[in-house]
């Protein structure tokens, strides 16, 4: 399934994780939507790209769209950016050029 | 008032003396919401207290419809900058609820049906500061804004008044909730524009 920014998913969240390849880029080196997240809650695996993301809040909400937990926060301070990765196990970042 | 028509340009910022620093006035009421909005029978719903030793408090819908409600009018103000003035509602105050509990708590958890929590001060609940409101402008609160029933904590950030709220814990130490763990303020004061941690 694939949704633009103007489609709804069935669950409410009106974007994926593509959205977050912005914020996340002034964090990271690397893409991170192309990392994969192990969910907390479920173990469920995927492309931090497929997660569900809300953006209407104070901050990003990353759920999984196996079970609705979330994966990642994102919130931005005018000065930092916080990420709480407490909902994912581990990320599997993939290394360019190796 | 000006002579220029309002509603012209309906996303106009207007800045306006007496707002909170940093906030805009909206006429229009932004939904917010960090998942899937959970739509709680009535049937099913129940507001709980449970105190610091596992003391629970409880009501179900009608017990709860059957307290004393305040009519009130507040000003609401969003960490997203977003203020709305003179917004009506119907619920129970806090000082209802937490008159029979027997707690020496200093500190609140508020928990949300779809796992949203938020940690509120004991003392910014009572003294008629905070209210679990089921009407907004007359109508029954929809489940956008929180219904069947949300906190309501006009003094704080808007984040403190957790939609489809389903209950307190009584803590006696602060801990962080939702978004109070990943980087906003701990209190949320708008009049000192306590956003995030460290502000
Ligand atoms: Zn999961």
């Amino acid at each position: 399934m694939t949704a633009t920014s103007t489609e709804e998913f069935e669950d409410g969240a009106t974007l994926d994780g593509n959205a977050m390849a912005g914020d996340l880029r002034e964090v990271f080196a690397v893409d991170v939507t192309s990392a994969r997240y192990m969910c907390a809650g479920c173990r469920h695996t995927d492309a931090v790209a497929t997660l569900r993301l809300w953006n209407r809040a104070p901050g990003l909400v990353a759920r999984c769209p196996n079970c609705e937990d979330v994966v990642i926060r994102v919130v931005r301070a005018p000065d930092k950016v916080y990420l709480d990765l407490r909902g994912s196990v581990r990320l599997e970042v993939p290394l360019e050029g190796v | 008032m000006g002579i220029i028509s309002r509603g012209f340009g309906g996303r106009r910022r207007e800045s306006v003396p007496g707002l909170p620093p940093g906030q805009y006035l909206t006429h229009d009421f932004p939904v917010l919401s960090a998942g899937p909005t959970p739509r709680v029978p009535l049937d099913r719903w129940r507001f709980t207290i449970t105190t610091e030793t596992g003391e629970k408090t409880s009501w179900n819908w009608s017990e709860f419809q059957a307290l004393p409600a305040e009519d009130f009018t507040v000003d609401i103000h969003c960490v997203t900058k977003w203020s709305k003035l003179g917004t009506t509602w119907r619920g129970v105050s806090l000082d209802t609820l937490l008159g029979d509990v027997e707690s020496s708590a200093d500190y609140t958890m508020a928990h949300s049906f779809g796992g949203y929590t938020t940690n509120v001060p004991m003392e910014d609940l009572l003294d008629g500061k905070a209210w679990v409101v089921y009407k907004f402008e007359g109508e029954d609160l929809h489940p956008e804004h929180g219904g069947p029933a949300r906190l309501l904590i006009p003094h704080l950030y808007f984040w403190k008044s957790a939609k489809w709220v389903t209950g307190l814990t009584l803590m006696p130490e602060d801990e962080p909730g939702f978004w109070e763990a990943a980087g906003y303020h701990m209190y949320g004061d708008p009049w000192r524009e306590q956003r995030y941690q460290g502000d």
